[in-house]
């Protein structure tokens, strides 16, 4: 009966941290029996680890043009594991530092629309009438514009930068979220506990921040690991097609330059091989990491 | 996605009430039957409003695109001169004529008015590029691009929705998670990447395919369907392998879904064999949304195809995207931006109105 005694002696606030590191706990031990899960956050830590370590294990002087380290265009050797780009720089190195333009730019979109999304969502669920009505013309509008085709179009005018390119993609993806989330929050507000809340006295803000956002906020989890695979595949695309910032090297810059200087006619496997699949492997480690969210979140997709 | 319309319940209730009221006896056939045609003609209004309110909506997010493909385009940058002589030495003059041609020189109304009455016939003005107008060039364009994207819309949903009913029925098998692995590593590759891996493989290496191009010049007749088809398998290949997925993943989910439902466990318990219950009950039903997704993805099937198009050299409208983007052509972007946009409009509008055609629980 210890944890009675304890409760009996908890504050509010104790009592809610209590059951939100046990409901942590309980997501985490259904989590781990996904092995398809286990494995892209796997990927995901070793991605990240080195993204954020690359300043210090191999520096910034590796990315000059102008004094590079070997003779360009060679194949993999000892020094250079994946050989070196046209202008002698290790193409290792490259995808080390892409590395942290790719999930800079997918993590910063990611919550932009993240953001967004679940703001006008939110609204857009707990108030009814014109206010609903307008927001959800407005969301319908930005889900029936071409998301890539605006993403390109925005990065062409607005001039080449990995911010453009985090706007574009971060302004053109978030009517999904709010559609998802407006649907979460309707069906949030119908349960009683909500009339019950407004009955004690609790307004609109307390009602949307206490009640709703709690309630919403897994589903959200779940949509914005997806969403960063989605916008780290924007963002290469968008480098690729050569709108994207000419001064960072991305990954998508490298398969562009690579495809620039012949590698696909002349077969130099080691220059364009290695960013694609930097890319793929990080686009499917947060799908898999999705995908296992919205497993434990929702049982039924379990057997999935 | 948008909404749906009400469902069943309440036309049911409404029916259970009106067969209630209708009154019994001698008389009571043509009551009814006077009765049915009332509800006949109530079906058709709201029909109509439903049918209504679609198009409504449709017209409203075109002109909404029209809308902010001007001011996106013309707007944003401050001065199209600037952006189409950017790089280049030019004269003060140069600009000046360059404007006056393009009509930049006007009020900023008035050049909307002329955009928007030009839109409405078919008309995005000329291209800085080439200056030829733009309507021409995607006359020029369209034909390889609806074949490419035409033919990889069916061969992706037809093979996303084959393995997606084979995953479904043998659910946690080996070849099910491999299949769903399968899709979920190609859907997070990069299609240019793939596209031109595809080449280095099979046509620079094996010199089994062209590398790029839709046709070899000269070849007529006949030869000339093979040489095209030819040419447009690894193109075809690279869409198919980036857009089957979704299909996949939808199919199998909701055929899931269904093999739960207690009509099921009723069909089965009628006496049908396992495989008509699952062919003839199950699959209709897991079918509905897998259909409105083909339609609804066409955006990311054209943005797919101005990757594919760009790394192949196919002659459709993504290639031109790209050239136009490239250069920027605002004109050959702008016009392209709305027509992209229209076939999105077009494709969600189409499948809102097949919805209820397909599936009677959401007729309005």
């Amino acid at each position: 009966m210890t944890s009675a005694a304890s409760t009996a002696n908890a504050s509010p606030r104790q009592l809610t941290w209590a059951r939100r590191r046990r409901a942590v706990g309980t997501f985490w031990s259904s989590y781990r029996q996904n092995r398809a899960g286990l494995f892209g956050l796997a990927v995901l830590a070793v991605f990240v680890l080195s993204a954020l370590l690359v300043p210090w294990i191999v520096g910034e002087e590796a990315l000059s043009v102008t004094r590079p380290p070997g003779e360009p265009l060679q194949p993999p050797s000892g020094e250079f594991w994946l050989g070196t780009d046209r202008s002698g720089r290790s193409v290792l190195d490259l995808i080390l530092w892409g590395s942290r333009v790719s999930l800079t730019v997918g993590f910063a979109a990611t919550f932009i629309s993240i953001a967004l999304g679940s703001l006008i969502g939110i609204l857009a669920g707990h108030f009814s009438g014109w206010m609903s009505g307008l927001l959800l013309r407005i969301t319908d509008w930005f889900l029936v514009m071409p998301t890539l085709v605006l993403a390109v179009a925005l990065a062409a005018v607005l001039g080449r930068s990995l911010s453009t390119i985090v706007i574009a993609i971060g302004v053109t993806s978030w009517p999904t979220t709010a559609r998802l989330v407006r649907a979460q929050t309707l069906a949030v507000e119908a349960r009683p506990y909500i009339e019950r809340a407004r009955a004690l006295g609790g307004g609109h803000w307390h009602v949307m921040t206490r009640h709703v956002l709690p309630n919403v906020m897994p589903i959200v989890l779940a949509q914005t690991t997806l969403m960063v695979a989605g916008a780290i595949l924007t963002e290469s695309t968008v480098a690729f097609l050569g709108l994207g910032d000419p001064t960072t090297p991305s990954w998508g810059s490298t398969i562009q330059a690579a495809r620039d200087t012949g590698a696909v006619s002349s077969g130099m496997w080691w220059y364009i091989l290695p960013p694609g699949i930097a890319i793929a492997l990080v686009a499917l480690a947060f799908t898999l990491c999705g995908r296992a969210i919205e497993a434990v979140l929702n049982p039924r997709l379990r057997s999935r | 996605m948008t909404e749906l319309p009400p469902s069943d319940a309440v036309p049911h209730l409404d029916e259970v009430r009106d067969r209630g009221d209708a009154p019994r006896g001698t008389g009571g056939a043509a009551v009814a039957l006077a009765d049915r045609r009332g509800r006949d003609d109530d079906r058709l209004r709201r029909n109509a409003a439903y049918l209504g309110k679609r198009l409504l909506g449709a017209a409203v997010s075109l002109v909404a695109v029209i809308f902010t493909s001007f001011f996106l385009f013309r707007i944003i940058p401050g001065d199209p001169v600037r952006v189409m002589t950017h790089g280049r030495p030019v004269t003060i003059e140069q600009k000046e004529a360059l404007a006056r041609e393009f009509g930049l020189d006007k009020p900023m109304l008035e050049q909307f008015v002329s955009y928007l009455l030009g839109v409405l016939r078919f008309d995005f003005g000329e291209s800085f590029q080439y200056n030829r107008p733009v309507l021409s060039m995607v006359g020029e364009r369209l034909g390889p691009t609806l074949l490419l994207v035409g033919a990889s819309l069916a061969v992706s949903a037809a093979l996303g929705l084959w393995l997606g009913v084979q995953g479904a029925w043998k659910h946690g098998s080996t070849a099910d998670r491999v299949n769903t692995g399968v899709a979920l590593t190609l859907w997070s590759v990069p299609s240019f990447w793939l596209g031109l891996i595809l080449i280095v493989v099979f046509a620079s290496g094996l010199g089994w395919f062209p590398t790029s191009g839709m046709k070899t010049p000269g070849v007529t007749g006949f030869d000339m369907v093979l040489d095209v088809a030819h040419h447009m398998v690894l193109p075809l290949v690279t869409l198919v392998a980036v857009v089957y997925a979704q299909y996949l993943l939808v199919m199998r989910s909701s055929l899931l879904d269904e093999m739960g439902s207690d009509y099921l466990t009723t069909a089965r318990a009628k006496g049908l064999r396992d495989t008509e219950v699952k062919r003839q009950h199950a699959l209709p039903n897991a079918l509905l949304p897998t259909t409105t997704l083909v339609f609804i993805n066409i955006g990311f099937v054209l943005f797919g195809a101005v990757l594919v198009e760009t790394v192949f050299s196919w002659p459709g409208l993504g290639k031109l995207f790209y050239e136009g983007l490239s250069v920027p052509d605002l004109p050959l972007v702008q016009g392209l931006f709305v027509i992209f946009s229209a076939a999105v409009i077009l494709m969600n509008l189409v499948s809102d109105l097949i919805y209820p055609l397909i599936d009677p629980r959401v007729r309005p």
